[in-house]
């Protein structure tokens, strides 16, 4: 057994210690010490990826002495390595873009715990992502919800207590749900863990008779984590956390919460339940429906939003509408585009976020699109870095939306079923074009002069550091997706053995 | 109902709308007062025919969402119930689902050195999730102290000073003097109860989440009867700080280890112990106390930041 694997356990527990440490520290060392430490998590979790290219095949790893089905377990693919230094490379980003305003829209005795909770959630995202078994899920899952709320309430006016109450609600209401999922799995199959219940799950979808409680159990799982992800029906949450929340906490949330919650719910089926047996559930179908309702839905209110930040964050719950369309397509490549488009969102979106306030910083703090009105001319920078993202977002190629939109019209015709393809084409389309209208928009209005004094914002040149890295990213995903292709399919054959 | 609707769905519905505007406080002279409560009772008449005006055109949205509250719950019910009918009968002989079960009831005593089952089964078969819950219960008291601890942008006006608030003659409420007799007589056997439950959880119900508790309750108790002042003389901010902090650590650098020597298949030299006796169980009775002191810390925390804002004197 080589040294590396025990990396992820040193990430899981390393983020668990840094945030009861960041909780001693003052605001500025814990800040210090958080980018320190992520950076070191970040070569771990490379090394990890290396290791499992290298030598081809998953690991597990047991948490203690106790194996497989009487002990915990955590496991590494090439898929979990790549998603967690995603994640790792965007939270550092967020840190980095976003101390500033943290410094000024917190209290000065806060920031300190403001780190320990960013360090707390990155374990739990850590855990998340690494786990083998579906309770640990549950508990990190737990630790990830406080933490979200923690972040979104830390700003302290108004508006961001009433999204923290809602948001808290309703994740709650998810979180039930979930654990309601397990204990009806753990009822039904007796393991917790991934692998043994899989086998379990194998021989009870045979009997006919149990086939309905098992979709039960699943179904109630999968509503639990849509709520908490914000598919659809559930997505009016979402304006108000993102849109009020300090920037480095709305990039957070956006672009890593949701996301872990959708790969968590897509580890349940690739390794709890299986993909043969979902396939005979009716759910696959129902997500399909529901993410197209999504993009549509979410893009038409975005276009009603009368505030950048509200826009950009109405704009998610579209783009979390094309994830939940690819596991409902199904098949490799509808795989393969949802966990790309993971990717692909949670790099564009967190840039936006980033570069939003930036925006209004130099439009008297204000974020409706009437102050915005040439805030691209006074603060060039933040102005490309915005285009950037909007023309991602719409899918113009060379960047990562566009990639990701081609890899879910080829999983569309991949997936032998016309009903499915016209509609998914059809939802591309339209979705597309809404992006377009409200995004174009947006960056005509940042780019139109207006009557005011163009007063340039003098910014030193540190701050685009981190959104050069997210463009970088944004950039490599899109000329090469190959790349990151080749990568996730390795991954998902990881899975299945 | 429409434009209500619409409201809803954008996030855009405030409940609290109007209410929470602060009001002014200053001494005035009667004729003042005279017009002042003339205003304010006009001002009441209007709001509540506005209020009237409002609740009309609410009224549709609130019979639609409460229809519709109803219909999803009953739905969610009968769902419920058919899955439950369709479970598994309690009891019954099925190889598969006991199989894990199994060992923990059969060879848990040996194996982990703990006579209370579920104790062994928490704290060292699936030491993981536990660590991760006394986890949960921190991120909880980090969170409370952002939202509760009074800083300068959540004090209510600029009256209150930010020392005169934290000043505990402020809140005392300790001369109750039946509070004080029955404390008096009635916290050491608490106390010594919590620690009782705290010290065996590895050899009955029990532990440390428990024991805790109780434990949490008697400084509750213990700062109503006898004030915050007394209980500040030992627990501030710092030192429960630095209990959080050691014992958080601790549990993670100890179970760290147990991962570590497992999983690599090394010797990991934590005795066991014989079952039943105090000192057994391995790892179990340190780990309880360390969540035991974090339970503890963490629910005077709570109640000292609702009650006041602050946990104790810096």
């Amino acid at each position: 057994m080589d040294f590396i694997t025990n990396f992820p356990l040193f990430t899981i527990m390393l983020s668990l210690f840094s945030g009861v440490l960041c909780y001693m520290l003052k605001g500025k060392a814990a800040r210090r010490y958080t980018i320190f430490y992520e950076l070191l998590l970040i070569v771990l979790v490379s090394c990890v990826l290396v290791y499992t290219l290298r030598t081809g095949e998953a690991f597990t790893y047991v948490m203690g002495e106790f194996p497989a089905p009487w002990g915990n377990e955590i496991r590494a693919g090439v898929l979990e390595a790549l998603l967690a230094l995603a994640f790792l490379v965007i939270m550092l980003c967020a840190v980095f873009a976003g101390y500033r305003f943290v410094d000024t829209d917190l209290d000065e005795s806060k920031v300190n715990l403001y780190y320990s909770l960013l360090n707390l959630m990155t374990a739990a995202l850590m855990a998340l992502v690494w786990t083998n078994d579906l309770f640990t899920g549950y508990v990190f899952l737990e630790i990830l919800t406080l933490t979200s709320c923690g972040i979104l309430i830390v700003r302290e006016i108004g508006r961001t207590t009433l999204a923290a109450v809602r948001y808290m609600i309703l994740n709650l209401l998810g979180s039930g749900l979930f654990l309601l999922g397990v204990v009806l799995l753990y009822d039904l199959t007796g393991h917790l863990l991934m692998v043994p219940m899989h086998e379990a799950v194998a021989e009870l979808a045979a009997d006919p008779a149990v086939m309905p409680v098992l979709t039960m159990a699943v179904g109630i799982l999968t509503i639990g984590l849509a709520i908490k992800s914000g598919l659809f029906p559930f997505h009016y949450w979402m304006p108000d956390t993102y849109g009020w929340a300090t920037p480095s906490s709305a990039a957070i949330l956006s672009s890593l919460v949701s996301k872990a919650y959708i790969f968590l719910l897509f580890k349940t089926y690739a390794r709890a339940i299986g993909f043969s047996v979902i396939g005979k559930m009716p759910i696959r179908n129902i997500l399909l429906v529901l993410g197209i309702g999504g993009m549509v839905v979410g893009s038409m209110q975005a276009i009603r939003a009368n505030n950048i930040n509200r826009m950009v964050a109405l704009s998610s719950a579209a783009q979390i509408g094309y994830i939940y369309m690819g596991i409902g397509l199904g098949g490799t490549s509808g795989y393969t585009a949802a966990i790309f488009h993971i990717l692909a969102h949670a790099l564009t979106k967190s840039l936006l976020f980033l570069t939003t306030p930036r925006l209004a910083e130099v439009s008297g703090d204000d974020l409706s699109f009437k102050a915005l009105q040439g805030s691209g001319i006074r603060n060039r920078d933040a102005g490309v870095f915005f285009t950037i993202g909007a023309l991602s977002m719409i899918g113009i190629p060379i960047f990562a939306g566009f990639a990701s939109k081609l890899q879910f019209g080829l999983a569309a015709v991949e997936s032998r079923s016309s009903l499915k393809l016209i509609l998914v084409m059809l939802a591309l389309a339209v979705s597309s074009m809404l992006n377009a209208i409200y995004f174009i928009r947006t960056i005509i209005r940042i780019y139109a002069r207006d009557g005011r004094d163009m007063q340039r914002a003098h910014h030193r040149a540190g701050y685009n550091i981190p959104m050069l890295v997210l463009v970088g990213a944004n950039v490599f995903l899109g000329l090469f997706s190959w790349v990151i292709i080749d990568l996730i399919h390795k991954g998902l054959n990881m899975f299945a053995a | 109902m429409k434009e209500w609707l619409k409201r809803f769905f954008a996030g855009d519905l405030d409940p609290l709308e109007g209410l929470a505007d602060g009001a002014e406080e200053r001494d005035s002279t009667r004729e003042e007062l005279k017009i002042q409560r003339k205003e304010f009772r006009e001002e009441v008449y209007r709001r509540a025919y506005m209020r009237s005006l409002d609740e009309t055109r609410q009224k549709g949205f609130y019979a639609f969402y409460s229809a519709i509250a109803v219909i999803s719950c009953v739905l969610l019910i009968g769902v419920l119930l058919f899955t439950v009918a369709n479970l598994p009968e309690y009891g019954e002989e099925n190889p598969r689902t006991v199989e894990v079960v199994e060992r923990y009831v059969e060879k848990g005593v040996e194996e982990t050195g703990a006579v209370n089952i579920v104790a062994g089964m928490i704290l060292d078969y699936r030491a993981f999730d536990t660590l991760g819950e006394s986890h949960v219960l921190f991120t909880a008291l980090v969170c409370v102290m952002i939202l509760l601890r009074i800083d300068k942008k959540n004090m209510r006006t600029d009256m209150e000073d930010y020392y005169t608030i934290r000043d505990d003659v402020y809140f005392d409420i300790s001369g109750d003097s039946i509070m004080r007799r029955v404390g008096s007589v009635i916290l050491p056997c608490i106390i010594l109860f919590g620690v009782y439950i705290l010290l065996n959880g590895q050899n009955g119900p029990g532990g440390g989440f428990s024991g805790g508790a109780i434990m949490g309750a008697a400084l509750i108790i213990f700062s109503t009867a006898f004030g915050f002042k007394a209980v500040d003389r030992i627990l501030t901010t710092k030192v429960l700080m630095i209990i959080t902090f050691v014992s958080l650590s601790f549990y993670s650098f100890a179970k760290g280890y147990v991962f570590f020597t497992g999983a690599n298949g090394l010797e990991n030299h934590i005795p066991k112990g014989t079952p039943g006796a105090i000192l057994s169980g391995g790892l179990i009775l340190p780990l309880d106390i360390a969540v035991g002191l974090v339970v503890a810390c963490t629910m005077y925390g709570f109640y000292s930041l609702f009650k006041r804002g602050s946990i104790g004197h810096d």
